[in-house]
């Protein structure tokens, strides 16, 4: 019997066998990975979540100054904060204690790339999710407190694990957070409503 | 030829079993796997976990089943079902409590599993394979654990899916396209409750399933180490069976059923009278529903993967802490290679390697602690001494484990055994 099989495989062309084999299993290999494409995609937002992710607007002129209010933008977060005039000043001298003073690789649109973070520096919008693993920073506002010790700017800090921010969501050197807090995409349709969720670059592609 | 299962000289079985065998090698299975499954004779208390951990599986299996026909998942219903299992299902507090201190369980008894292994080099040629499988159903039953723990969509659930599924934004270029593909949405909401459930529920514990049959199936083909880490193979008696050797069962069998014994009682302890233990097993934030607009004040993970989450605290970086904790958890795939020692058992190892391994048991144990405290001051200098001596364990093992570091004593021929 041994022998026979000894014949069999001397006059088959093995290379064509082989081949062949291989012609095979790349087709398969090619035609599996098509069909993963929509059991991948299947876990991307749905149309509901992305519906559900539209611009949310606020008007800014209820918000005290020196307070914050928040509003829910795709699920996250967004802290609006009217900055008062004092405030805005004390962002100014601690460039050297931030880890990326101008934002340089720091996630805000074009128009928030700058000292104040902001379209105008009254009203300083963020989401409100801390860069580092997603807590909420809570508000530590008053400069010089007690519980954040007499170099403090007036900021956030974040409960978790202790990442602190100025009052332009600008990281502290020494925070597990790398980078700035993150401005939304924004704009103000008229002096005093606020949409978040929307902005110049973002208009025809919605 | 006609074929035959049945050994020589035994008489072959008649009626009902010999139907059955000519159909199914029950007698076979039971030979070869049990009866005729030679273990070392040594075994000592470190070789219960191993046969304890399968009993947890099929306990959180059964639990499992009677759970999911209870709970609803969903983002609006989920933690209301949980409350209506704790309350209004006949004896659903305590599926539920089994279920939940099963997990805990779970992880106690693999961890001294795993501690096992590394005292007496379990994981060392020819079981490196059964090592490796045996990690894979470590990271499964971590990633169980995980997904099972944000299905109550208390807040804790949902601040702890929210900072570990962050973690893998953490990875450059994909990382925030992958956070968004993991969660379904762009924050931690329904559709990453569903699919955490759909994975917690069938993929997982299949998965679990067919690593725990490869571990197992790896270890009939090593056979088990033992306390001195001699290959009992090496020395067959006329018999062909190993001189150092005794049939699994019943010998094994009847000492894992004193395990069992001894396990259920401190387990049914623990399930009776505190459940929640002190916040270990179940936290306190969690009896608050899931609410996206509020973290609790101190967010930690349930205990066994806190000394992990102290590692990822203890680096300002956090693209370092992330790396730096996927590290560790890796590390102890590459013990059969890091170690250099001709001798496996820590019986017959020079001090260092005992300090090592010592050195890495308090480090474990004590990022343990520091995963669970407040990331301040002296917590996080700590972590940081303490994340040195867990790494230095693994890292410098191909150092300080070679003969000319750290040298050996005689290892013996035979297994030290005596009667009782």
């Amino acid at each position: 019997m041994a022998d026979n099989v000894a014949v069999a495989d001397e006059s088959a062309d093995l290379s064509r066998r082989k081949f062949l084999t291989n012609a095979t299993i790349a087709t398969a290999a090619v035609g599996a990975a098509f069909v993963a494409v929509p059991f991948v995609e299947s876990w991307t937002p749905s149309e509901r979540a992305r519906a559900l992710g539209a611009p949310t607007e606020l008007d800014v002129s209820k918000i005290d100054p020196g307070q914050m209010t928040i509003v829910t933008w795709r699920r996250q977060p967004i802290y609006v904060v009217r900055r008062t005039p004092e405030m805005v000043q004390h962002l100014q001298g601690h460039d050297g204690d931030l880890k990326d003073p101008e934002s340089k690789s720091s996630d805000q649109p074009e128009y928030a790339k700058n000292v104040l973070r902001a379209r105008k520096a009254e009203y300083l919008v963020l989401i409100g999710t801390c860069t580092h693993l997603g807590c909420l920073p809570k508000q530590r506002f008053e400069a010089a407190s007690a519980e954040m010790g007499p170099s403090w700017p007036g900021g956030f800090f974040c409960p978790c694990h202790g990442s602190r921010f100025d009052l332009s969501g600008r990281v502290f050197n020494g925070s597990p957070a790398s980078l700035n807090l993150r401005v939304p995409p924004y704009e103000y349709p008229n002096d005093q409503t606020l949409r978040v969720g929307a902005d110049e670059t973002m208009k025809g592609t919605a | 030829m006609a074929v035959s299962n049945e050994t020589p000289g035994e008489a072959p079985r008649k009626g009902f079993l010999g139907w059955l065998n000519k159909r199914l090698p029950v007698d076979e299975f039971v030979k070869t796997q049990l009866t005729g499954y030679y273990a070392p004779k040594n075994f000592n208390i470190w070789y219960f976990f191993g046969s304890l951990a399968l009993l947890v599986l099929v306990m959180q299996l059964v639990t499992g089943i009677f759970l999911t026909m209870f709970y609803k998942p969903g983002e609006l219903t989920a933690f209301d079902s949980v409350e209506f299992i704790m309350r209004e299902v006949d004896h659903g507090w305590l599926i539920r409590y089994l279920h939940s201190t099963g997990a805990s369980a779970f992880f106690i008894v693999v961890y001294l599993h795993m501690f096992r292994a590394l005292l007496y080099g379990s994981y060392k040629a020819p079981r490196e394979l059964l090592w490796l499988l045996g990690m894979a159903v470590y990271l499964a039953l971590m990633a169980e654990a995980f997904m099972g723990y944000v299905l109550p969509w208390g807040n804790m659930s949902f601040w702890g899916a929210q900072v570990i599924v962050n973690l893998f934004g953490t990875i450059p270029a994909i990382g925030p396209p992958l956070v968004e593909w993991i969660r379904g949405d762009y924050g931690i909401a329904d559709a990453t409750l569903n699919r955490f459930f759909s994975l917690h529920v069938v993929a997982v514990p299949l998965g679990l399933l067919l690593l725990v049959l490869l571990h197992l199936v790896a270890l009939r083909q090593t056979g088990s180490n033992n306390p001195d880490g001699i290959e009992i193979k090496k020395n067959l008696g006329k018999d062909g069976h190993p001189v150092d050797g005794i049939p699994f069962h019943p010998y094994y069998t009847v000492k894992d059923v004193v395990g069992v014994g001894v396990f259920f009682v401190l387990f049914a302890i623990v399930v009776f009278f505190v459940p929640t233990f002190g916040g270990l097993f179940l936290e306190g934030p969690n009896f608050d529903q899931a609410n996206p607009m509020s973290t609790p004040e101190h967010i930690a993970p349930v205990w066994y993967f806190t000394p992990y989450y102290a590692i990822l605290r203890a680096v300002p970086d956090q693209r370092m802490g992330a790396l730096l904790m996927g590290i560790a958890v890796v590390s102890f795939f590459f013990l059969p290679w890091l170690d250099k020692s001709p001798v496996k058992s820590m019986r017959y190892r020079g001090p260092i390697s005992r300090i090592m391994l010592a050195v890495f048991v308090v480090s474990f144990i004590a990022l343990g602690y520091l995963g669970l405290q407040p990331a301040e001051g002296l917590y996080v200098m700590l972590a940081r001494i303490f994340a040195v001596g867990y790494f230095a364990y693994f890292w410098l093992m191909p150092f300080y484990s070679r003969v000319s570091v750290d040298p050996v004593k005689q290892v013996p021929e035979r297994v030290v055994f005596n009667a009782h």
